[in-house]
C-alpha cells in the first residue's frame, strides 16, 4: 500500500517500492483445488436470497448446457481462505484507529477478459504486477489511483482470465 | 432455468430485466464468507465512518457479481461472457436498493462469434448510477446453434 510519511501536507503517495516494482510480475499464487461445494456456496452468496442457476450446483442439468458440466460463475474467486504464511495484506481502516493519510482504500473497478471457464477440480495460478498509477487531488484530498494487472491460468496452463483493476488510496 | 435467447432474438437498444437486491449485512456477510473478505470497512460502522463514509458499506465486487447474474438471467446459461468492465463511482450503503441496467449498444456477427456489446450499470434507489461499465457477450445463433 502507499504509505504516508508525513501529514496532510505531503506531496505524494507514490513510494520508492512502487517505482521499482512497476511492470514487474510478482511471485505466483496457487489456489487450493476448486470444489463443487466452493462453486455452490459462491453462487448461493451472490444470488442470495434467490436460488442460483442450476448450472452452478446441478451436474445433471449442467451437462445439458453448452458447458457440459458444472462451471464456476465468471465472477468466482478461487483464492479465498489460503493457509497464510504471511500477514494478510492491509485493506483499509480499523475500528478505533484514525487512518493515516494514504491508508484508506476503495475498490475503483476492473475490466476482466474471460477465456477458459473454471470447473470443479481446477487449480488456478495467479500472477500480478503493478501496471501504472495516477495521482490527483480530489474530494478526499491527495488521492492515488493504482492499476494492477493479473493473469489466471488453470493446471494445464490454459488462460482463464486477465484483469486490469484499479484501487483508490486516500 | 432461464430461457435461452439466441443472437437473432436481440436487437440494438434492447434492455434486459434488472437484477434487484436490497443490500445489508445478510448479503455482505455471505459474500465476505465466500470471498474471504472480512474487512472492517464492510463490517463495522465505526471503521466505515473513520474512512469518511456514513458507516460500513458494501463490497464493490458484490455489485460486480450482480451484473453477471443479470447477464445470465437475461440471455440464459449458454451465454458466453467474454468481457466485463465496471467503475465503482459511488458507495453501496446499508439498505440501498441496487438494480442492474443492461442495454445492447452494438450487435456484430464476426469470426470471434455472435457478439453483443452492452452498456452496463448498477443504479441505486436514488437514481445514482453507481457502477458504469460495459460487457461483451457471445450468444448462440439459430443458424449454427452455437455461441462463439
Amino acid at each position: 500500500m502507499p504509505v504516508a510519511t508525513e501529514d496532510e501536507a505531503m506531496e505524494t503517495l507514490v513510494t520508492p517500492q512502487m517505482v521499482t516494482s512497476k511492470g514487474v510480475w510478482g511471485p505466483e499464487t496457487v489456489s487450493h483445488p476448486v470444489s463443487l461445494s466452493d462453486i455452490r456456496k459462491w453462487a448461493i452468496a451472490v444470488y442470495w436470497p434467490e436460488t442460483p442457476s442450476r448450472l452452478f450446483w446441478d451436474e445433471e442439468y449442467a451437462r445439458t448446457t453448452r458447458w457440459g458440466g458444472v462451471v464456476a460463475p465468471e465472477d468466482f474467486n478461487p483464492f479465498g481462505w489460503p493457509i497464510r504464511t504471511t500477514p494478510a495484506p492491509f485493506a483499509g481502516g480499523l475500528p478505533g484507529k484514525a487512518p493515516q493519510k494514504g491508508e484508506n482504500v476503495l475498490n475503483g473497478g476492473q475490466v476482466d477478459t474471460f477465456f477458459t471457464r473454471i470447473r470443479p477440480g481446477d487449480v488456478i495460478t495467479e500472477r500480478t504486477r503493478l501496471a501504472d498509477w495516477e495521482e490527483r487531488t480530489g474530494r478526499l484530498g491527495l488521492t492515488l489511483f493504482l492499476r494492477h494487472e493479473a493473469e489466471w491460468h488453470n493446471q494445464v496452463r490454459e488462460l482463464v482470465k486477465r484483469r486490469l483493476a484499479t484501487s483508490i488510496w486516500y | 432455468m432461464t430461457q435461452q435467447l439466441f443472437f437473432e432474438d436481440i436487437e440494438v437498444g434492447a434492455e434486459g430485466p434488472p437484477f434487484v437486491r436490497k443490500t445489508d449485512v445478510m448479503n455482505w456477510n455471505r459474500y465476505a464468507a465466500v470471498n474471504d473478505e472480512f474487512i472492517y470497512i464492510h463490517m463495522d460502522d465505526d471503521a466505515g465512518k473513520a474512512a469518511g463514509q456514513p458507516g460500513a458499506f458494501g463490497m464493490g465486487n458484490l455489485r460486480w457479481s450482480y451484473v453477471f447474474n443479470a447477464i445470465r438471467g437475461w440471455f440464459g446459461d449458454d451465454v458466453e461472457i467474454r468481457e466485463v468492465g465496471l467503475q465503482f463511482r459511488a458507495i453501496n450503503n446499508k439498505n440501498d436498493v441496487l438494480s442492474t441496467y443492461l442495454r445492447v449498444v452494438e450487435k456484430v456477427r464476426e469470426s470471434r462469434g455472435n457478439l453483443l456489446r452492452l452498456e452496463v450499470n448498477v443504479i441505486n434507489q436514488n437514481g445514482e448510477r453507481t457502477a458504469p461499465g460495459h460487457a461483451l457477450v457471445a450468444l448462440p445463433s439459430k443458424e449454427d446453434g452455437a455461441a462463439g
